[in-house]
């Protein structure tokens, strides 16, 4: 991953060269650009190469930048991304566990600025597959930058993106921003029309419940308006109130997320019969490390259930710091599942019923009914079905992927 | 006698403005940190009698601590004060600019107590250390701790660093209460020969609502475990945990609890559950399926005896409990029965 990171991050100073030479001779611009392309291939094949060290024998068809990919922008820097990568670390830190969590990141970025951070939401454990199952890139860009200045390579940003996440400060005179927004969406569009479009309406914590409805309503109506105006009706552009004093953030990233998903609705459906059949409140495929949900049952959108799952990992988490030690004297004194299982019992007998599925997702549930208790046995067993639907739909999917390498390689 | 052991005196006392309140309200009053900057200057004396392991009552004397307070303890109130105290909590704040002004006025609430009650114990917390840079923690406390202990007479100090922001908080308080509890050899000595029993790696036992430690028995297995700040880690945790379910189940974090808690991992397993009426009783085993369930059926059937025990009155003050000679009987009946 260190290699790739290198790679992704050198390349970017091309653009940057072109730009600044394309105002003095548009005549050099093309031979910068060109430039930055060379550079830009250089740099795929080095990300390539660890790729194929690592799957020796899996065809490399797919090449690096086949990994969706999130591009946060916005008029200026804003601290979502930070927060998102750094969460954990925040929470160890303040040690409270308690929104709100510090800031990081929250310097403006005179430069473009490429973190390849990615959030892993993944799957390594099957050992054909050495690539993890979705390994996002994030993209974070200065909101001030013209990227369609021609000296930028459209295709370079655009051309395997996942989503466009559009940060708005709704604290902030926004009508700078959504023109940007509006722009930016119309050019995208002509090319790469299947591309996602999540505004994120940020910072509304402060802000009073009405003026919040307010707000979101201006926003959404300017930018459909424009739209509507330009002849772009029905623009796949969604709308999410966000702020880092709670999990919204968190929601309106899973939100994002789950669309990239390709077997999303074959997770639900079997979320949904798990839940049902075991009686779960609400149910989320979590990934560990990011906390983001990468399915959940489609019951009601709960804020509270979500808190309360996503405290309960870092709880497992940080237990689970404090005792996994490594030291030979330790035994096991009998066989044991080796996936991680965790309940608890709350005062008003609420469960919360957490079972890890490989290395990165782990399945948490709110269970209300007081049954649930005595049943225990019973729903430790529908959740190891649940994973192994699981591991098969994920393996499913890499052998499809792997077919349709394999053909585009014949050819 | 009994009276006395039963209502225990605890003075908080130091400088305006160095927290103790803030203290006070975070462990005892399930606090946030953050929440803490709502609270206002305490006037004078705040009585409050903070139950503790059940009939262990803690009467907290939180001390304002303006100078002009100060003067009426030492002068007037001399002897209300200073009579019957079983601990003196005194917190120094780091920042404080005039730390030998800080230090006169310490040595003279010593010297009080040392008049009228020579066998207190005394605490002296170094508070707010999360303003100071990380690298320069331990030898700035330790610097401040040599300072205190000179100035302390003939009293045998205990020094902490403290913060609020971090765990640091209830391993001061930890160590604090550890000292309070009656026939805590007991409930040693009981733990010691249970832990054997089950095999256990780990047993802690943590007071119901403010979660702090009670009292810990470590195996040789476990006292290779590198983190040495776990307990009050798990505190941390936990309490953290109890405020999340609180929020989300709409009750005040008082009320808000565990009844039980399993977590089984490729590396360790670990059981929390209600012990007696005012303890969690934290227990961490090698996995190992069967032996878990074991250790967990033996909790259950400790517990069962504690209650009993209890209910017939041999308990006494504190802490329920049988005498110490059943007490090891009962451990060793549980072994032999799974």
């Amino acid at each position: 991953m260190s290699d790739s990171l290198v790679a992704r991050v050198s390349w970017p100073h091309g653009p940057f060269i072109g730009r600044e030479t394309s105002r003095r001779e548009y005549s050099f611009q093309k031979t910068a650009a060109q430039l930055s392309l060379l550079e830009h291939l250089q740099g795929t094949n080095q990300v390539a190469a660890p790729n194929q060290a690592r799957s020796a024998s899996v065809p490399n068809t797919k090449g690096p930048d086949v990994k969706p990919r999130l591009l946060l922008m916005g008029l200026r820097r804003q601290v979502l991304f930070g927060q998102l990568s750094h969460s954990r670390h925040a929470n160890c830190v303040t040690g409270a566990g308690n929104p709100p969590l510090p800031v990081w990141c929250s310097t403006k970025c005179p430069q473009m600025r490429l973190s390849s951070l990615s959030l892993r939401l993944g799957f390594r454990r099957i050992p054909s597959i050495c690539s993890s199952f979705m390994d996002f890139q994030v993209w974070d860009f200065p909101g001030q930058l013209e990227y369609f200045e021609s000296a930028f390579d459209l295709e370079d940003i655009f051309g395997s993106l996942g989503a466009l996440v559009w940060v708005i400060d709704a604290q902030d005179d926004y009508l700078d921003s959504v023109a940007r927004l509006n722009r930016t969406i119309l050019t995208v569009q002509q090319f790469y029309p299947g591309i996602n479009i999540e505004v994120f309406i940020h910072k509304v914590d402060g802000l009073s419940d009405e003026y919040r409805t307010d707000t979101f309503q201006d926003i959404v109506q300017r930018i459909s308006d424009e739209l509507s105006d330009a002849g772009y009706e029905n623009a796949p552009v969604h709308y999410y109130l966000t702020s880092i004093y709670d999990y919204s953030v968190f929601e309106a990233f899973s939100k994002v997320i789950q669309k990239l998903i390709p077997n999303l609705s074959t997770l639900e459906n079997l979320i949904n019969t798990l839940a049902n059949n075991c009686g779960f409140e609400k149910t989320y495929l979590f990934d560990v490390l990011s906390k983001i949900y990468i399915a959940s049952d489609t019951r009601p959108v709960d804020m509270a259930c979500y808190e309360m799952c996503s405290d309960y990992i870092d709880v497992i988490v940080d237990i689970s710091e404090l005792y996994s030690w490594d030291h030979p004297v330790r035994k096991r004194l009998g066989d044991q599942i080796p996936e991680a299982e965790s309940h608890v019992v709350l005062h008003d007998q609420t469960m919360i019923h957490l079972m890890e599925m490989n290395k990165y997702l782990c399945l948490v549930s709110v269970i209300r009914n007081p049954e649930a208790k005595d049943k225990r046995g019973l729903i430790d067993m529908n959740c190891r079905t649940f994973q192994d639907a699981l591991n098969e739909v994920f393996s499913r999917s890499w052998e499809e992927r792997t077919a349709q390498g394999a053909a585009s390689e014949s050819k | 006698m009994d009276a006395r052991k039963k209502k225990r005196k605890v003075l908080l006392m130091g400088k305006s403005g160095s927290g103790k309140s803030s203290m006070r309200s975070i462990i005892f009053s399930n606090y946030v940190a953050k929440d803490v900057r709502r609270l206002g200057a305490t006037i004078d004396v705040e009585h409050s009698h903070v139950k503790f392991m059940g009939n262990l009552t803690l009467n907290l004397w939180d001390c304002g601590g303006q100078d002009a307070f100060m003067e009426t303890y030492l002068a007037s109130q001399r002897g209300n004060i200073f009579s019957d105290v079983a601990v003196l909590i005194y917190v120094f704040d780091i920042e404080s600019r005039e730390v030998d002004r800080d230090l006169d006025t310490y040595h003279s609430i010593i010297e009080a107590l040392r008049e009228f009650s020579p066998n207190a114990y005394v605490f002296c917390l170094v508070h707010k250390m999360d303003l100071i840079q990380a690298e320069h923690r331990t030898r700035i406390y330790e610097e401040r701790s040599a300072v205190i202990r000179s100035r302390s007479s003939d009293f045998r100090v205990d020094t902490f660093a403290s913060s609020i922001w971090d765990q640091s908080l209830y391993k001061a308080w930890a160590g604090i209460v550890h000292k309070l509890i009656p026939n805590l050899v007991v409930i040693e000595r009981f733990l010691t020969a249970f832990a054997k029993k089950i095999n256990a790696e780990e047993v802690i036992l943590f007071e119901r609502s403010t979660f702090l430690t009670v009292t810990s028995v470590t195996s040789e297995v476990g006292e290779l475990n590198p983190i040495y700040d776990r307990h009050e880690r798990l505190s941390n945790i936990m309490k953290a945990f109890k405020h999340c379910a609180a929020r989300n189940t709409l009750t005040t974090p008082a009320s808000a609890g565990f009844v039980v808690m399993h977590t089984k991992t490729p590396q360790f397993n670990i059981f929390l559950g209600r012990f007696t009426d005012n303890t969690y009783i934290f227990l961490v085993v090698p996995p190992g399926e069967a032996s878990y369930n074991c250790a967990v059926l033996n909790t259950m059937l400790a517990r069962e005896g504690f209650s009993k025990a209890a209910a017939g009155g041999a308990g006494g003050d504190g802490f329920p409990l049988p005498p110490s000679e059943s007490v090891d009987d009962h451990a060793g009946a549980n072994g032999n029965g799974v």
